[in-house]
């Protein structure tokens, strides 16, 4: 179709305008062809020029943003543009101390939940996964079940009991309540998520495995996890999102500033300043969304994969 | 190996079980146990029970420091008289009832232009999903509060065509509209779900429509609808069960008080504000579960509708 495109005469258009006879003879013989060829050209030209529109509008805020951080406080509630007249990175040293610890004390407090809740999401969720895909045992189906209904339950069902069992064992401000649900499969998503990907997975080599004599801790650790890699690789990284921006369960559990996460340091942070520094406020911003982007950036694959086949954000 | 497999199989389906094979099946039994427990422990302690608890908790009156006092109904008759909760439940109904089928018909939309070998497409794919995953972000809502402010980015370019706009997130009647947006933003997920949902549909079907003489819009709702109707069913089942539970953008944009005159109150910040805000345990219980019947119901009512629209191949 493209070397079509080429070879077409550029003078013909679409047009009723009456040309030359030999023209429109021309143009009779290679209808067809012209007409569609033309007509996918400005198709695929449309869909490009809708697409181009729609993703600089969606993306324009955060290139604005990140253009702000770096502009004097009164800048950002005059220039709409992106254009940056010199390079200002007083708001990310100002930012960075703003608040009663250095901000990077904050990320490693955000560092320490989503490591705890990555390494607890990977074990608990992979060995439920295996007992539910391969096992066969008692009641497995109602289990099944109850697991895939969990994964719709709404947190504000269960959080109140939870804060007052958690408070009652004193782990108010600690990391606690915010990994140990982890360590115990509760993000029955990627219970969901394993499951499928090993149904996936030949059975002959589980029997293969068992008839050298192998028993489940082996078949699991040395024949199943291996080959399950790309789910445990989108596990980690949709944990890590996820953990990394969760804003309800460290407001809630985490008041003591020592033991702030980035979102509710962030949240902190908006309500100390008073409309007075958006500029390090968003210098802020941008650090905080940083590793999401980079998580992004490089495991795309794992992601696009994950939700495609499973439905979550 | 697969002949192994194969014959594994036929073995089984031949007469009763062997001994070995007796064994075999109450070591997996056990074996399962073992792997499942962290999963059961979890189920226990950190769901089941909880939410057998809250559910003791809505018929109490509890403020955390003294033991819960029985009150029965109460809670929830002083749910019937709340005009503050109702205000909520109509702010919440109104952003899952605008935001999702918008957020759902813009991800379908893209999908289509993206469908098929357009070039760029993992460029474009990329650009589009990266909001949904800042979207539930602190910072994004951060950055929201201040591009619908009264001088924020949104007025500043409707300054430059001549338009003063409001302050969007200062005024009651546009306040809601600027969070929904923020939702609708987040489209990039769905519309990876619809992608891989359109890939599936043969090309054969178009190409025989095409024969036929049907038009672009017959075969999108004679073909792609209908092959595609489990996936937009899928996808809003569970956008409307996420934006029921949506929290932070509300939080944030509004300062915590779900202002301005209680425009951005939802559900769930009403029920931080009664539960972690006064202590008054038990009233945010009983919310919990007014929440969770709710959730229930609209999904109960998705899939008893979906018999007459989504189109199941098989």
């Amino acid at each position: 179709m493209t070397t079509n495109l080429q070879t077409l005469p550029e003078s013909d258009d679409n047009t009723s305008t009456p040309g030359t006879p030999r023209k429109q003879h021309k143009k009779r013989e290679s209808r067809g062809t012209l007409s569609f060829s033309r007509k996918a050209r400005g198709k695929a030209l449309t869909k490009h020029a809708v697409l181009i529109i729609t993703g600089a509008v969606m993306i324009y805020p955060l290139l604005w943003m990140l253009v702000s951080a770096m502009r004097p406080n009164d800048l950002i509630f005059k220039d709409p543009g992106l254009w940056l007249s010199h390079l200002d990175m007083s708001n990310y040293t100002s930012g960075w101390s703003a608040l009663t610890h250095p901000f990077g004390h904050y990320m490693l407090n955000s560092a320490i939940v989503v490591l705890g809740s990555i390494v607890g999401n990977l074990v608990s969720c992979s060995m439920a996964a295996y007992a539910f895909a391969r096992l066969k045992f008692t009641a497995s189906k109602l289990f099944f079940g109850i697991m895939l209904l969990t994964i719709m339950l709404p947190f504000h069902v269960v959080i109140v009991p939870q804060y007052v069992m958690f408070s009652q064992i004193g782990w108010v401000n600690t990391f606690w309540p915010l990994i140990v649900p982890k360590l115990l499969a509760t993000d029955a998503f990627f219970v969901f998520l394993m499951v499928q990907f090993i149904r996936g997975i030949p059975k002959d080599l589980d029997e293969a495995a068992r008839i050298d004599g192998a028993g489940h801790p082996r078949i699991f650790l040395r024949v199943i996890l291996p080959l399950m890699v790309p789910a445990l690789a989108t596990t980690t990284i949709f944990t890590f999102i996820w953990t990394w921006n969760d804003f309800f369960g460290a407001l809630i559990y985490l008041t003591d500033p020592d033991m702030f996460t980035v979102p509710v340091a962030l949240r902190a942070f908006v309500d100390s300043q008073a409309g007075t520094s958006w500029g390090s406020l968003f210098a802020m911003s941008v650090v905080s969304l940083l590793p999401v982007f980079l998580v992004f950036l490089f495991g795309q694959r794992y992601l696009i994969k994950g939700i495609a086949t499973t439905g979550i954000k | 190996m697969s002949a192994l497999g194969e014959l594994s199989k036929m073995k089984r389906r031949t007469g009763p079980k062997s001994a070995a094979e007796k064994r075999d099946d109450r070591r997996d039994n056990k074996a399962a146990y073992v792997f499942l427990l962290p999963w059961l422990i979890g189920l226990l302690f950190i769901t089941v029970g909880p939410m057998l608890a809250s559910l003791y908790l809505s018929f109490t009156d509890y403020n955390l420091l003294q033991a819960p006092n029985w009150i029965g109904l109460e809670n929830f008759t002083r749910m019937l008289r709340d005009t503050r909760l109702h205000n909520s439940l109509g702010v919440t109904f109104t952003y899952v009832l605008v935001g999702v089928p918008i957020q759902l018909a813009v991800a379908l939309l893209i999908a289509l232009v993206l469908d098929r070998g357009i070039r760029g497409l993992p460029f474009y794919r990329s650009i589009f999903y990266l909001p949904s995953l800042l979207g539930g972000s602190v910072a994004i809502a951060i950055l929201w509060k201040q591009m619908f402010g009264t001088t924020g980015l949104v007025n500043q370019l409707l300054a430059m065509v001549g338009i003063h706009g409001p302050g969007w997130i200062s005024d009651p009647k546009t306040a809601l509209g600027s969070i929904i947006l923020l939702h609708v933003w987040t489209f990039g997920a769905p519309m990876i779900i619809f992608l891989a949902g359109l890939r599936q549909i043969p090309v054969m079907y178009y190409e025989a429509s095409e024969v036929d003489g049907a038009s672009r819009w017959q075969k999108f709702r004679h073909i792609t609808i209908p092959l595609l109707s489990p996936i937009i069913f899928f996808n809003l089942v569970l956008q409307i069960i996420g934006s029921f539970q949506s929290f932070t953008q509300a939080f944030i944009v509004s300062g915590g008080s779900g202002g301005p005159s209680d425009s951005t109150m939802f559900f769930t910040l009403y029920l931080y504000q009664k539960g972690f805000g006064q202590f008054d345990m038990g009233y945010a219980s009983a919310m919990a579960w007014v929440l969770l019947v709710i959730i229930g119901a609209f999904t109960a009512v998705n899939f008893f509708a979906s018999k007459f629209w989504v189109f199941y191949d098989d």
